[in-house]
Order: C-alpha cells, then sequence, then structure tokens
C-alpha cells in the first residue's frame, strides 16, 4: 500500500505545532500502524529529519501508553484496540491518514505526538487505593467471599488501562469515564467499601483541579474505550458521588 | 575460581526465613525516617518495594522511563500467579511449590530462596485481595484457580487473561496512597544512567530527565533495581519496547556480579512473526494449554499442502494429526514445562511439519474443548447435548468468558477467527532466568545495592513455571526485600543525607555526559534499530533455542564486532538536551550490545544441557536435555573486567539439603 501521512509535529511544550505531510511506500497489511511508523521514522532518520515522538511499549493493548488520534478518533477506525493493536488492513491503498495527538487541556503535549497523562496520575494518588499495609497479616484470602456478578464487574472497571482515549474523544475533554472505572471497582468491592465516601470525593475534587472538563453524556468516550469500560459506571460513580456529598 | 558465599543462614530449610528475620537487625520507625532508598523500576517488584519501604517509613524516590510507573510491563503478563493456598484441596502444599519450582528449574536455582517464594506465596493473595485486586471466583463468592504447565495441581490464581495488570494495579494502588502521603517521590520518564558508590557503597545514582534530557544527580542509602528481565537482546521477543537491561548492566559495571546470563526462557505459544516489519512478539497465555491441543500434521504432504494454503487444518482428520506433546509425555500432555513445550514444537517444524508461510507454526486447537464444554453447559441447562451447533455455540461462550481478551487479541493480530480455525502459535523470547547475582538477602555483590524481581537471578534456575514470575516479583517486593534491607541500613541511621555535590557525583555525571555526547557527535551511517535488529539476529540463530559450541564462538566474535562497528557508525539524530527517544535507545543497545557477548561467553562455558540451555552436544538419545550435575550444578555469576569477553567466573556451588537432584522427567 501507499499511503500519505499528515502528522502532528510540536518540538515541545511551548512550541506552536503544525502539520506536516510524509509520503510512505510499501506498507504492508499486516504491519501495526505503529510498526509503520517506525518505518517511517527509520526513513526520516536516514534523511536527517527528526523522526516523529510517540510514547508506545508494550505494542499488545495492555500498557496504555500509545495515544494516537488517528483520521479524528482516538487510537483510529478500528474498534476495542489500542494504536498498537490497529493493523494497517484497516485501511486502503492511497489513503491519507492524520495523525494527531490525544488533545485536552489536561493533556499538554510533551513533543510531537506524546502527551503528557500524569493528570491521571494524581487523580489516583487522591483516592485510588484501599488504605492497607503491605504487611502480610490481612485476613486469609477468602474470609469473605464476593458474590462472583460483584466480582466480574469490579473486574470489567479495573481492566481500564488509562491510556486517555476517554478524554481525547470527549468534547469536554472529561475524565469521567476515567475516574468512574477505578470509583466502582472500588465500590464493588467489600473491601473497598470502608473509604468509599472520602474516595470519591477525594478523587472527584482532584478530577476538577486537573482541568478536565464536565459530562454531558454524549457517550462518545464507551464507543472509543479500547477495553470496553460501560458508561455504567458513570452513573455508578454519580450515585456514589451523591451519596458521599450528603454523608460528607 | 572465586567461590561465592550466598549468606543463606543455617537451620534447617523450612525454619530460615523464620530464623532469619528475626535475627536480622532492624531499624526504629524513628531512624527509617532519616534514610533514603531508591527503587529503579515499577513493574511488580519495584512497585511493590517502594509501596511498602514508604510504608515502613523510609522515603523512597522511584524512576520509571515510562508516563507512568503503571505501564511497567509487568502488565502485561496474562495467565496468572502461583500460591500454596491449597483451597482446591488436591494436595498442594509449601513443600509442593517449593518442589515443583526446584524442579522445574531444573536443579540450578538456590534451595533457600525458592523456599522462602513457596512460603511467602500464600501472603501474596491475601494481600491482593485486600488491596482490591479482582481474581476470578466461582459461583459460592471463592476464589477460583486453574492448573499451569508443569505441575500436578490447580494453585493459579487469576484475572482472566490479565492477571499481570490486575497486580500492577495494585501494586500501583499501594504506591499512589504513599505517592499522596509523600513517602515515594516518583520520578516518570527518567531513566537510570549509572549508579554512584562513595566508599565502595551504592549511594545513588545519575538519571536522565527523558523529557528535557537533563542528567540529575540522586543519592540514597540504598539503591534497589526492579528493572525487569533483558529478552529485547534478542530485539524480537515478548517484552516490551523499551524494556532493556541498562540498569542491571551499569551496576554489573560497577562492580555487580551478572549470573547465569544464557538462562532465557523461550515461550512456546507466541504469535509467529510475520514479516521484516516485526517490531516486536505476542504472548498468547501458557493457560490456553489447560484447554489447547498443540498439534501438527502427520503427514509431510499435508503439512505442505496447509502451507500453500490448499488445506484447512479443520478439514485434516482426526488420525492425520501429530498431538506430539500427548505422544510424547503422555503424564503431562500438552502442560509440559515451557522449555519442553518449545524445543518439541521446533524439531517438528525444524522437520518439515510447520504449518504456515514460514513453516515456523504449530496449531494450538480449542476444537475439543468447546465441544467438551459446551455439552456440560447443555446438561446443566438441560439442553440437547445431542445438538452439534448448540454444543458448538455453548461451548465457544465458556471459552470466551475464560480466554476472552486472548482470543480477540489473536484475530486482530492475524485476522482469524480462533473460535472457528486453530491458532497458530511458535516459540519466542519471554523471560530471563539469568540476572543480576543476589545474596539471600537480596543484595548484589555491591554494598547497599539491592536486585528484585526478574532483574535477579536466584528462584527459577535454568527454567521458570508459568506463573511464577507474578510470585516472585511481588515476593520480593512485599515480603522479602523491605525486611532484608532493614540489616544493612541499620548501620546507616547516623550517616545523615547523601551529599551529591561530591566528586563521585560529578565523575559519574560527566561519564554520562560525554556517552551521550559521543552518540550525537557521531553523525554515522546506521539507525540505532539497524544494530539491534543484527544483534537480534545473531543472539536468535547462535544463542536461541538450542546451541552449540561452534556457533557460540562465533556469536562472541560477531558481537564484538558489531558493538565496534556500532560505535564507529551508529547515527543518532537529535540533541543532548531534549525529548529524543533515539538518544535513549542508542544506551540501551550499547548495553545489549556488551551483554550478547557475555550471554554467549556463559552458554559456551555451560557444556550441560539444563532448562532452557540446550547444548546440541549434551543430549539424550531421544534428543532430551542431559545435565551435567557433576561437574556443573552451581551457579555462574561473572565478575566484569572491562570487557565482556574478559569476565570472570565466580562459582557458587548448589546445595540441596531437602531435595534429591533427580534427572527431570514429564513423561
Amino acid at each position: 500500500m501507499n499511503l500519505t501521512l499528515k502528522v502532528w509535529r510540536q518540538a515541545n511544550a511551548q512550541a506552536k505545532g503544525s502539520f506536516e505531510t510524509y509520503p510512505i511506500s510499501e506498507v504492508s497489511p499486516d504491519m501495526s500502524f505503529l510498526e509503520m511508523m517506525d518505518v517511517l521514522n527509520e526513513q526520516l532518520i536516514q534523511k536527517g529529519t527528526d523522526p516523529i515522538a510517540f510514547d508506545h511499549d508494550c505494542r499488545e493493548g495492555i500498557c496504555g501508553m500509545c495515544s494516537m488520534f488517528i483520521n479524528g478518533e482516538a487510537h483510529g477506525p478500528d474498534r476495542l484496540v489500542t494504536t498498537c493493536q490497529l493493523h494497517m488492513r484497516k485501511f486502503k491503498d492511497g489513503d491519507t491518514i492524520t495523525i494527531e495527538p490525544f488533545r485536552a487541556k489536561a493533556f499538554p503535549v510533551v513533543k510531537d505526538l506524546a502527551v503528557d497523562r500524569s493528570a491521571f496520575d494524581r487523580v489516583q494518588h487522591a483516592g485510588g487505593f484501599i488504605s492497607v499495609n503491605t504487611s502480610g497479616n490481612t485476613q486469609d484470602a477468602n474470609a469473605i467471599p464476593i458474590e462472583k456478578h460483584d466480582a466480574d464487574r469490579a473486574f470489567d472497571a479495573a481492566t481500564c488501562i488509562g491510556c486517555g482515549a476517554c478524554v481525547a474523544t470527549c468534547k469536554n475533554a472529561s475524565a469521567m469515564l476515567f475516574v468512574s472505572a477505578k470509583v466502582s471497582q472500588y465500590a464493588l468491592l467489600p473491601q473497598g467499601k470502608v473509604e468509599a465516601t472520602d474516595r470519591v470525593l477525594n478523587m472527584v475534587k482532584q478530577m476538577d483541579e486537573e482541568g478536565f472538563g464536565n459530562c454531558t453524556n454524549t457517550g462518545a468516550c464507551e464507543v472509543e474505550c479500547p477495553k470496553g469500560i460501560s458508561l455504567e459506571n458513570i452513573a455508578r460513580m454519580n450515585r456514589e458521588y451523591l451519596s458521599a456529598s450528603i454523608k460528607g | 575460581m572465586a567461590r561465592l558465599d550466598s549468606k543463606t543462614p543455617e537451620g534447617p530449610l523450612s525454619e530460615k526465613w523464620t530464623q532469619h528475620k528475626s535475627n536480622i537487625n532492624l531499624v526504629s520507625p524513628a531512624n527509617k525516617r532519616l534514610i533514603d532508598v531508591i527503587v529503579v523500576g515499577t513493574g511488580l517488584a519495584g512497585a511493590s518495594a517502594s509501596a511498602t519501604l514508604a510504608e515502613l517509613g523510609y522515603n523512597v524516590k522511584t524512576f520509571c522511563f515510562q508516563d507512568s510507573p503503571r505501564r511497567a510491563h509487568s502488565i502485561a503478563a496474562q495467565g496468572g500467579i502461583n500460591a500454596a493456598k491449597n483451597y482446591q484441596g488436591d494436595g498442594d502444599s509449601t513443600y509442593r511449590l517449593f518442589y515443583d519450582t526446584i524442579k522445574g528449574g531444573d536443579y540450578r536455582s538456590r534451595e533457600a530462596n525458592v523456599h522462602r517464594l513457596a512460603e511467602v506465596s500464600a501472603n501474596i493473595i491475601d494481600q491482593c485481595v485486600a488491596q482490591g485486586v479482582p481474581f476470578a471466583r466461582d459461583y459460592g463468592g471463592l476464589l477460583d484457580n486453574r492448573s499451569f504447565g508443569g505441575v500436578l495441581v490447580s494453585r493459579t490464581f487469576y484475572a482472566k487473561g490479565q492477571t499481570g495488570q490486575q497486580l500492577l494495579l495494585g501494586a500501583y494502588s499501594a504506591m499512589n496512597r504513599q505517592i499522596g502521603r509523600g513517602k515515594i517521590k516518583m520520578y516518570n520518564r527518567h531513566e537510570m544512567m549509572d549508579l554512584v558508590k562513595v566508599d565502595g557503597k551504592a549511594r545513588g545514582i545519575i538519571a536522565r530527565n527523558l523529557v528535557t534530557g537533563k542528567l540529575e544527580r540522586h543519592g540514597a542509602h540504598a539503591v534497589v533495581i526492579a528493572s525487569g528481565g533483558y529478552g529485547n537482546v534478542f530485539f524480537l521477543s515478548t517484552n516490551a519496547m523499551g524494556s532493556n537491561v541498562s540498569a542491571s548492566w551499569k551496576i554489573h559495571r560497577k562492580g555487580a556480579y551478572f549470573a547465569n546470563p544464557c538462562f532465557t526462557q523461550i515461550h512456546p505459544t507466541c504469535i509467529p512473526v510475520s514479516g521484516d516489519h516485526q517490531s516486536k512478539l505476542t504472548l498468547m497465555s501458557e493457560s490456553l494449554r489447560n484447554d489447547g491441543r498443540i498439534w501438527v500434521p502427520k503427514k509431510l504432504d499435508d503439512a505442505q499442502a496447509i502451507r500453500e494454503g490448499r488445506l484447512k487444518p479443520t478439514e485434516l482428520a482426526e488420525e492425520n494429526r501429530d498431538y506430539y506433546l500427548e505422544r510424547r509425555y503422555p503424564a503431562f500432555g500438552n502442560l509440559v514445562p515451557r522449555d519442553v513445550a518449545s524445543r518439541a514444537a521446533k524439531e517438528r517444524c525444524d522437520a518439515g511439519y510447520g504449518v504456515n508461510k514460514t513453516g515456523e507454526a504449530v496449531y494450538l486447537d480449542f476444537a475439543s474443548a468447546i465441544i467438551r464444554y459446551g455439552k456440560e453447559e447443555a446438561h446443566v441447562k438441560g439442553l440437547d447435548e445431542n445438538d452439534a451447533t448448540l454444543v458448538k455455540k455453548l461451548g465457544q461462550e465458556v471459552v470466551r468468558a475464560k480466554y476472552g481478551n486472548l482470543f480477540q487479541m489473536y484475530e486482530k493480530i492475524v485476522d482469524q477467527n480462533p473460535y472457528e480455525t486453530p491458532m497458530m502459535i511458535y516459540p519466542a523470547v519471554h523471560y530471563t532466568m539469568g540476572g543480576v547475582w543476589v545474596d539471600y538477602n537480596l543484595m548484589t555483590s555491591i554494598p547497599g545495592c539491592y536486585a528484585i524481581g526478574e532483574a535477579n537471578f536466584s528462584d527459577h534456575g535454568a527454567n521458570r513455571l508459568g506463573a511464577s514470575a507474578l510470585m516472585q516479583g511481588l515476593a520480593d517486593g512485599y515480603f522479602v526485600l523491605p525486611y532484608t534491607i532493614g540489616d544493612y541500613l541499620s548501620d546507616d541511621i547516623r550517616t545523615g543525607p547523601i551529599a551529591t555535590d561530591t566528586t563521585e557525583f560529578e565523575e559519574a555525571e560527566k561519564e554520562v555526559h560525554n556517552r551521550l555526547e559521543a552518540f550525537i557527535n557521531n553523525k554515522g551511517t546506521h539507525t540505532v534499530d539497524y544494530y539491534h535488529k543484527k544483534l537480534g539476529k545473531i543472539m536468535w540463530n547462535k544463542c536461541g533455542m538450542s546451541r552449540n559450541g561452534k556457533e557460540l564462538k562465533e556469536a562472541m566474535a560477531e558481537i564484538k564486532e558489531l558493538r565496534e562497528d556500532f560505535y564507529k557508525n551508529v547515527k543518532v539524530p537529535g540533541r543532548l538536551n531534549e525529548f529524543n527517544e533515539q538518544l535513549a535507545k542508542a544506551e540501551r543497545v550499547a548495553d545489549f550490545l556488551e551483554l550478547g557477548e557475555l550471554f554467549a561467553k556463559d552458554a559456551l562455558e555451560r557444556t550441560e544441557s539444563c532448562g532452557g540451555h540446550f547444548r546440541e552436544e549434551s543430549q539424550t538419545p531421544e534428543g532430551e536435555a542431559l545435565r551435567d550435575d557433576k561437574n556443573f550444578t552451581f551457579v555462574s555469576a561473572w565478575e566484569h573486567q572491562g570487557a565482556p569477553a574478559k569476565a570472570k567466573l565466580h562459582k557458587e556451588a548448589l546445595n540441596y539439603e531437602e531435595i534429591e537432584v533427580k534427572t527431570r522427567s514429564y513423561k
């Protein structure tokens, strides 16, 4: 396949960015999107041009590090995959592909397609944990049975990879899907219920301070989420938040 | 040849750890506040150690090269974590887990460390559940287990095919709590560039901020290396793109011995290579071997027809299939350990029975599991067990619930539906049992410098059993290092903060700066990846699944030559003080180019076959690995002497008090 890539180039957080156009030929349909970027970068280095910076690590869809906005969609046109799992067979010979970083006020650009998502970490520092010391003196793991459906739903929420596609997709750059996934995981488990009130209040407060927008229930986040995190989690967090606010 | 002291405590094996914990020196809570510890890496070992050290009261500084600690490659572990809980009542015990691990490691691991690992395994599960890790449960609400390769009990706890992710997020959450309290200072997008020693002790590191490119000095009373394994020396592996040996290699160059570098695990079930553009390989969890049956065609003609696309695997009659693991190893069948399964796949493919275009793939087939589960479901639901369509549908649902994410991943990569046609798999480099040599306290040969998790060598011998990496990472980080490190730090309560404006730090920083500057100024002709790929080819062809003296010698010479060419001709774009991924990579590949040579040297020295290390000169008439216990029951620990080829060998003798060393048989 021969393709034309329009890629966002930005030297650093302070610099003004712009699109650059790069033709690329002999793209195999079996390549992943990032492997195609590797080929392009090898060519750029040989030509003496600065290669395109982008975040990536595990390349098997689980670390959440890759983060491109491809043809107007977070992680590109395929569903339930991250960019590293997107394959070139989803594109056609002659296509022009536009590649941008995840854009949000809370995610400043580091360079080119790499953005700073440490706002997500800070939201978790505010309450994304259960306060138990790692002493090894906790009770036996089977001491509290947990209903299978609750355990499964907690697991489903916990599979969030923290990539930020939900924020990049949302017209308000809201982080509700991400935050609610974490709140839900703990809210569904007996171990998490003890500090549920403080957790949801603190995490939502930090989320607002980071400059994420409000949720207006468009549901775009759920559509673009590579792990299929459900909107139910947002509803659950809203309930948790309401009852915590009344108690709190 | 010097002999090494592992500092294993005296006493009966099952009491060593308890007694040791009671006897070692402690640091009082008031004094812990005066002590700083650096942790490099935030996988299961690094994250759990950081959290626990901070809970205990130490001031922790943690470094990772990713943009968040949650991205470390432990996140990608799929299948599960072992623990001797015996919840299934199938006869499991601490002793049995210990025994299986020693035997699985082909009698090349340190007995006392492995026993300790088995002892603390049950605590890990308790701890993780208390942290909110959502393990799989049965309908009664209790924890579910599955079986893994090389054992005859079900002791593996799991969270679908994402166990590593859930465990890492658990450890990350424990870290977050301490970051919130200010007890851990987290440095994301930072890479350790060198270790700084003062008076022979580890006293800090030089780190590079990967966003600004600036070098930083960080002092501490102890440095913990938790930066994982070195599988990426092969270029293609199941490791993450950024996984590297650099932190381990820097300390090796500063005096830490590197142990058993040639002990590498080639995992049997990975998605085969599709072309030259390939940047990494993807694992399909070993748990799939619980339900998937591995086969190739019995006849060469059929194999050829399949390769050429004239025949579909589903069309091949049962009697024309060779379920070679079930044939060769009736007792363990598809659940033989990884090294055995990988070699068997290579043997069949080398003999011409491979099933993909390149001839390097075998089938992993779920058809019979789907029917088995489907019939069970139909029976439970009171439906017609003889309705083939219904049974298949029900069976597929069960398989989807167990392995859904793995099947989806396979389909996205290969563009084939594994519910309908068997998966194609081939072995790939996955894990490195070798690593930095540590004593019983997990301290390296540099005082105050520790290595934990995959970065050290101690627990898996020459082959690691499935679901044991997660166990070891968390055991080291949560339950071992935080206690043993106190014994060393108890001498440091009056030391005060480590100053970084000293000659030692200045010189180390200058050396790093010069090295990086040389890369930028080199302006050569070939990219960093060009060299990395070449190194990978040498490693895979001559230090891969089977090795021989002649090729290992060639590998050593070729790697040395490649390294010299790299320094002359590598081209690194961009500048020093900016976000420069190529520069970071150049430094990592430079270290791989040294490690690769030591790896080959170690493999050459060990003329026996054991575990994942198969020397063609040492095999039984049936082609099984042949150990040489008389001459090789030791750990090879290499001391750096200026160049990999000159490394000096130290031997740590392995003594087995509780276990009778036997020939490993899975027949």
